[in-house]
């Protein structure tokens, strides 16, 4: 679990996220959702450690996320995975030597026990038989599903995605929000999604934390979206006028 | 202002290298990157240093050859001052001068690149030290294959000198060798190589910083891999003139 108490990060006097209170529970896909600039992404790299928030505590598991030490840092990090929104892969490397990287720097596994481990992380995200291609031969769905792979290799306790959709297909990305749920679920992770992806949002959203203006606006279940009279989170989610059609039309027939 | 800025490099600089050199997580992953960096650095710049120390050698031998035309200077001399010229001063500051071009742009582009592309956050949030393991293993293989490129350097350098002089009947080639036996001082060898430990160590680190602190933007990654030439070649300058002072 990650829990973040009274967050607060501003940029040259621009306050970017202030007095966020949050919990992230673990075998769930906690959502964080908001328009571009919301601080989504500030908050996610707060979370990860990649920027140091101005005021506020954040605790894995109990521990003091902000207090611990470089090593003691790194230690944990060894319990945390992340996609990144273009994967990040390296792309020196092949397929297999990407999700084999943190194997081959933090385990003293023999040489059969990675590729045993590394084949079992591209076959649960169905990429078999991909491990000599480097990821520039991969489509944007592949490059994603390996950088899944890369983030699981470790068996993390934390997972965090950062807008995991972004340049997919509506079908591509469903199947990687699937994934991502799957994996969440199986394994008992904390996940953390970050993205402005609708489909996601009512796919697998079961903890949705809807940032505008630095704050938290609205947090619940993807069931409760439709009956909240947020005004921000109506504006945000049924954006075009054919979805706020749908979202009257959905309503009329629940009331009949 | 200017002062302020370039303090501010300097101290960002310092925390940087203190970081890269501190326990890697794993030896035998520092070693491999280690060794592929001696690879690209060694073999990928024997020929343009070669190249290079060929007609710098050839140039000193024909340059000093004019300037002795009409003295009373013996010609073997003509040796004797590529010999020196080459070990003291043309080895290390012009091959290493090149290698800030070749392997320090290379470098800074390189690690420029994963910041920007966000594979440094990647292995950052996997608990990789990557200051270690990208600046520490590129700046030890350096420091370790440089100092041979700068000695092939010197007997190419000598080579050219020979190949300028001798069959254009400048002088003999019992002459050449002559000025290259003369007035021989070890020292000089030995500040050749404490010049090609120091241009070494400051071409990559400076390099590697440039790349590691790029904002984003593929102009500013330019700029990184131009400044990581342009502030190498003032440095090593500047440490040659202070080696010369203190060493001489």
């Amino acid at each position: 679990m990650i829990k973040v108490k009274g967050i607060g990060k501003s940029f040259h006097g621009t306050r970017v996220l202030q007095d966020i209170h949050a919990e992230f529970l673990p075998g769930q896909a906690n959502l964080i959702i908001g328009k571009s600039g919301a601080g989504k992404t500030v908050l996610l790299k707060l979370l990860v450690g990649l920027l140091t928030p101005d005021a506020g505590q954040i605790y894995y598991d109990n521990t003091d996320f902000l207090g611990l030490s470089k090593r003691e840092l790194r230690q944990l990090r060894l319990r945390v995975g992340m996609l990144f929104q273009g994967s990040a892969l390296f792309d020196s490397m092949t397929v297999e030597e990407n999700v084999r990287f943190p194997l081959d720097m933090f385990t003293t596994m023999t040489a059969r026990e990675k590729s045993d481990r590394v084949n079992t992380c591209l076959n649960r995200v169905s990429l078999d038989g991909v491990n000599a291609k480097y990821p520039s031969e991969l489509s944007g769905g592949m490059q994603k599903r390996v950088g899944i792979a890369r983030a699981i290799v470790l068996n993390p306790a934390f997972l965090f995605c950062d807008e995991p959709n972004s340049g997919l297909d509506p079908k591509t990305s469903l199947v990687i929000d699937e994934l991502i749920k799957d994996i969440t679920v199986e394994n008992h992770i904390t996940t953390i999604i970050n993205t402005h992806d609708m489909n996601s949002v009512m796919e697998v959203g079961d903890n949705v934390i809807l940032l505008h203006e630095g704050r938290i606006c609205w947090q619940g279940h993807r069931e409760d979206i439709m009956q909240s009279d947020n005004e921000v989170l109506q504006d945000f989610i049924f954006a075009s006028p054919f979805l706020q059609r749908l979202r009257k039309a959905a309503l009329q027939h629940k009331a009949n | 202002m200017v002062l302020t800025r370039l303090l501010n490099h300097l101290g960002k600089y310092l925390i940087l290298m203190g970081t890269a050199f501190s326990k890697p997580e794993k030896a035998s992953m520092y070693y491999r990157e280690a060794v592929r960096q001696m690879y690209d650095i060694g073999i990928g710049s024997l020929i343009i240093v070669v190249i290079i120390s060929l007609f710098i050698g050839a140039v000193t031998a024909v340059q000093f050859a004019y300037q002795l035309d009409g003295t009373l200077v013996p010609d073997y001399y003509i040796g004797y001052v590529v010999r020196d010229m080459t070990i003291i001063e043309l080895a290390p500051t012009i091959t290493c001068l090149v290698l800030a071009g070749k392997v320090g742009s290379n470098m800074a582009a390189e690690i420029g690149g994963m910041r920007q592309k966000e594979h440094i956050d990647a292995m950052e949030i996997m608990g990789v030290n990557t200051a270690a393991y990208l600046i520490m293993p590129k700046v030890v293989a350096a420091v370790m294959i440089i100092p041979i490129l700068v000695a092939v350097s010197a007997f190419v350098g000598m080579g050219g000198g020979y190949i300028a002089s001798v069959p254009t009947g400048l002088l003999s080639g019992q002459e050449f060798v002559m000025g290259l036996r003369s007035f021989f001082m070890p020292y000089n060898v030995f500040m050749m190589f404490v010049k090609a430990l120091v241009f070494s160590y400051l071409l990559t680190s400076i390099s590697c910083y440039q790349g590691y602190t790029v904002r984003p933007g593929s102009i500013e990654l330019g700029k990184a891999s131009t400044n990581a030439v342009v502030i190498s070649d003032i440095m090593i300058l500047l440490a040659d003139y202070l080696i010369a002072v203190v060493l001489i």
